[in-house]
């Protein structure tokens, strides 16, 4: 296992009901790294944030336009990327949703999610396509599997 | 559509059961309709009972905080009962802890509503 990556790229029209397939595949590829109960909920928050997020801002329900998603298993973490066809956005523009005039409104709290459940979110462009997010988790650790976790040694 | 909802008086406090997911699309949508209900009828004390819920999206925190302005409009109160972990962690990340009145226990929740609301 410790060399073998996996890589795993789709491409589907930018509609709200596929984001449960996204939500599914990055499940499943999760689930292959070895990650817990909790780490695959945190897994699958952060894709759903970012999905619908790619859907609604990105690409403004745009049924013409896709979603890309792309997850990368390395040695030491998974990478998922997802993609928009939407005008470029920088997450520092966006409004602190823990700001005091902001705890209130009724939206503005999926990036601090994504960001609360992964060890790192960036967002660049991506050539053909629009905002590219990124989103990086580290693995278990083989040594110490989270607890719930599928054991690496079974693969 | 993956939320239910069950719905009890207690003392003169409207309780509301939960089970499934607050998400984007009808599970959000079903919990404000649930809410407006509620209002129409006069009900001014509400407890959620979040404790069937295994999962809220940014968008269900944002139909639950929308439902807490809506109560508090009203000159009623919405408040929170039996948080999973996982809630309960998700309120803490968005520091709504601070602004929800959270129980774990019905009794002491209803009777934290006091007797002049009704
Ligand atoms: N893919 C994207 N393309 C363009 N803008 C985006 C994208 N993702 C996020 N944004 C911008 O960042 C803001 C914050 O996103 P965030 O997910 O934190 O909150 P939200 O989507 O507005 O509300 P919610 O709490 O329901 O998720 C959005 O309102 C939008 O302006
Ligand atoms: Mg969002």
């Amino acid at each position: 296992m410790a060399k073998e990556t996996i890589r795993v790229e789709i491409t589907l029209e930018s509609n709200l009901k596929h984001v449960e397939l996204i939500e599914v595949i990055a499940q499943t590829v999760a689930k292959q790294c070895g990650f817990g109960e909790d780490g695959l909920h945190e897994i699958l928050m952060a894709v759903h944030e970012c999905a619908i997020n790619a859907i609604c801002h990105g690409n403004k329900e745009d049924l013409q336009k896709q979603v890309g998603l792309s997850l990368s298993v390395h040695p030491d973490r998974l990478e998922i990327r997802v993609r928009d066809q939407g005008k470029s956005f920088n997450p520092n523009d966006v409004p602190d949703p823990l700001d005091k005039e902001n705890l209130m409104k009724p939206a503005g709290r999926g990036i601090l999610l994504i960001q609360a459940f992964m060890d790192e979110f960036r967002v660049g462009r991506c050539e053909n396509w629009g905002n590219e997010v990124i989103m990086t988790k580290r693995l278990p650790s083989p040594s110490q599997p989270e607890k719930g976790g599928v054991g690496r040694e079974h693969q | 559509m993956s939320i239910n909802s069950t719905t009890k008086k207690v003392d003169s406090v409207t309780v509301i059961g939960l089970s499934g997911k607050i998400t984007i699309g009808e599970e959000c949508k079903h919990l404000r309709e649930t809410i407006r209900g509620q209002l129409s009828e006069g009900t001014k004390s509400i407890l959620l009972n979040l404790g069937d819920i295994s999962y809220i999206d940014s968008t269900g925190i944002g139909e639950l905080v929308s439902s807490f302005t809506s109560v508090s409009r009203q000159g009623g109160q919405l408040k929170l009962l039996n948080l999973t972990k996982k809630v309960h962690d998700l309120l803490q990340i968005t520091k709504l802890v601070t602004v929800f009145d959270i129980f774990e226990d019905e009794a002491k929740a209803v009777k934290s509503f006091g007797s002049t609301q009704a």
